[in-house]
C-alpha cells in the first residue's frame, strides 16, 4: 500500500518540478520550490528516513523559501523571456534521461533485502550500535560518533558558507547611506501590518522554540539532532523578524552574538575531539570522556550535537539578516 | 508488474535530475538556474534515500520489545541529512553572489550580463 502512496507523491514531485521550470514568475517558482520540498519530505518519511524528512521539511519549506524571497526582493521577480539553445538542451536532457532510465533496470528493486547496500557495512552499524554507543537512534550514532569526522567537516562547510555570505552582503554597498528600516527587504516584505499572522505567529514562536529544544536533546532517542534543531530555531527567529521587524529580532539576538554562536559551535565540536586526544583516546573518540565508554559516548554526542546546533543556528540567522538588511529595489 | 514498480523511484530520480539540469543549462535567469540546481540536488537525495528501506523494515530507531524487528539502512539517512543543511548554506552563498551581480550589472539575466561584459 505504501508503495502506491510513494508513487503518487513522486508523480506530484515531477509535476511540481515541471511547473517550477515552466513558470516565468519567479515568486511562484520560489513558492513551488517550497511545496516541492514538503512533498519530498513526505516521500523521505515513507522511505524510512525520518531524520532526513524532518530536516528537509524545516530547511526546504522554512528557510530556503525565505532566502529565495529575500533574493527576489533584491533582484527581479520576473524572468525575461528567451532561453538560449533550448532545443539542444532538450535533446541532451532527453538522451541522458533515456540512458539513466535504461540503466535502472539493473538496479535492485525498492526494499530488496539482498541489495548490495544492505549486505556490507549497514548490518554492522545496526548490530554494533547498542554495544558501542547504546543510543536507540542509529542515524544519530553513525552521524555523531562513528562518522564524527565527516560531520565535523560538514559543520565547517556550513560555517564557511556563512562567512562567505557575510563577506558578500555584510557591508552596505559603497556610497549608499544607511537605510531606514522601512527601505530594507524585511521592512517591505514583513508581516507587520497583517493582524492574523501576527497574532498566530506570536503564539506559535515559543512552541516552535520548545520543539527545537526537544529535537536537539531528544536526537539520541528519536528523529532529530543539532542540524534539525538549528534549522528550526533559525526558522522561528526568521518568523519573529518578519512579524516584529528586523530591529526587534536583532535586539533579541544581536548580530555579534550570532557570529560568536556560529564560531563557538564549530570550535566546541573541534575541541571535543582535542579533549578526547588529551584524555588518551583518538580524535573524536568520546569513549574516554567518562568513567565507562558508553557514558563517554553519550556525553560526546550531546556536546557535539550542541555544537552543530549552535553553528547552524548562528549561520542561518546571520545569513537571513545579511539579506534582510540590504536595500530593496 | 510489482517488479517494475520497484524501479519507479529511480525513474523519478532520472527525470528530476534532468529537469534540474535543463533549468541550469537552458534558462538565462540566474535565480532560475539556482532553483534548477536545488531540484538536481533533491534528485540525488531521492536516489540515496531510495537505497535505504528494507521490505518490512522500519526507520533505524530501536524501541523496546521489538527484538526481531527489521531495520532499514541508516547510512543513506546520515549522508543526506548533512547534505541538506550544507545544501541550504551553499544555496545562500549562491543567492548572495547573485545579489552582488545584480548590484554590479543591474541584471540577473545571463545573456544581458554577457552583453555588458563584451562592451
Amino acid at each position: 500500500m505504501t508503495v502506491f502512496i510513494i508513487i503518487f507523491l513522486l508523480t506530484l514531485l515531477v509535476i511540481t518540478a515541471l511547473a517550477i521550470v515552466q513558470t516565468s514568475n519567479l515568486f511562484a517558482a520560489a513558492m513551488l520550490a517550497g511545496i516541492f520540498s514538503l512533498i519530498s519530505a513526505m516521500t523521505f518519511f515513507l522511505l524510512d528516513a525520518a531524520d532526513v524528512a524532518l530536516t528537509e521539511a524545516a530547511v526546504g519549506a522554512g528557510i530556503s523559501t525565505v532566502l529565495f524571497l529575500g533574493a527576489l526582493a533584491l533582484t527581479a521577480d520576473h524572468e525575461r523571456a528567451g532561453t538560449a539553445g533550448r532545443l539542444i538542451a532538450l535533446v541532451v536532457v532527453t538522451a541522458i534521461a533515456a540512458v539513466l532510465i535504461y540503466t535502472t533496470f539493473d538496479m535492485p528493486r525498492l526494499g530488496d533485502p539482498n541489495a548490495p547496500s544492505q549486505l556490507h557495512v549497514a548490518p554492522w552499524y545496526l548490530e554494533k550500535t547498542p554495544e558501542y554507543i547504546d543510543v536507540p537512534n542509529v542515524v544519530t550514532a553513525v552521524l555523531a560518533s562513528f562518522r564524527g569526522y565527516d560531520t565535523l567537516g560538514e559543520t565547517f562547510v556550513v560555517f564557511t558558507a556563512g562567512i562567505g555570505v557575510l563577506f558578500l552582503l555584510g557591508k552596505a554597498p559603497v556610497g549608499q547611506p544607511k537605510l531606514s528600516p522601512a527601505m530594507t527587504f524585511a521592512g517591505k516584505a514583513g508581516l507587520r501590518h497583517y493582524q492574523i499572522p501576527r497574532v498566530v505567529g506570536r503564539l506559535l514562536i515559543p512552541f516552535i522554540l520548545l520543539f527545537a529544544l526537544y529535537v536537539q536533546f531528544h536526537g539520541d532517542y528519536g528523529p532529530g539532532g543539532g542540524f534539525q534543531a538549528g534549522v528550526i530555531v533559525a526558522a522561528s527567529i526568521v518568523l519573529f523578524a518578519l512579524l516584529e521587524g528586523e530591529e526587534r529580532a536583532l535586539q533579541a539576538l544581536p548580530a555579534g552574538l550570532l557570529k560568536l554562536l556560529a564560531a563557538a559551535g564549530a570550535l566546541l565540536y573541534g575541541f571535543t575531539g582535542v579533549a578526547c586526544m588529551l584524555l588518551g583516546g583518538e580524535f573524536l573518540n568520546y569513549s574516554v570522556l567518562a568513567h565507562d565508554p558508553v557514558h563517554g559516548q553519550h556525553y560526546g554526542i550531546l556536546i557535539i550535537e550542541a555544537g552543530v546546533g549552535f553553528t547552524v543556528t548562528g549561520v542561518l540567522i546571520s545569513i537571513f539578516h545579511s539579506f534582510a538588511a540590504r536595500g530593496a529595489k | 508488474m510489482m517488479d517494475l514498480l520497484g524501479l519507479y523511484n529511480y525513474w523519478v530520480f532520472a527525470i528530476l535530475l534532468m529537469i534540474g539540469f535543463y533549468a541550469v543549462t537552458a534558462k538565462q535567469n540566474l535565480i532560475k538556474k539556482l532553483i534548477g540546481l536545488s531540484i538536481f540536488q533533491s534528485a540525488v537525495f531521492l536516489l540515496y534515500i531510495t537505497i535505504g528501506p528494507v521490505e518490512g523494515g522500519t526507520a533505524p530507531i530501536f524501541h523496546e520489545g521489538a527484538a526481531r524487528q527489521v531495520y532499514s539502512n541508516p547510512l543513506p539517512s546520515v549522508l543526506i541529512l548533512t547534505a541538506i543543511v550544507v545544501g541550504i548554506s551553499t544555496l545562500a552563498l549562491g543567492l548572495a553572489i547573485i545579489v552582488r551581480i545584480k548590484e554590479a550589472y543591474g541584471s540577473v539575466e545571463e545573456n544581458e550580463i554577457r552583453e555588458i561584459d563584451r562592451q
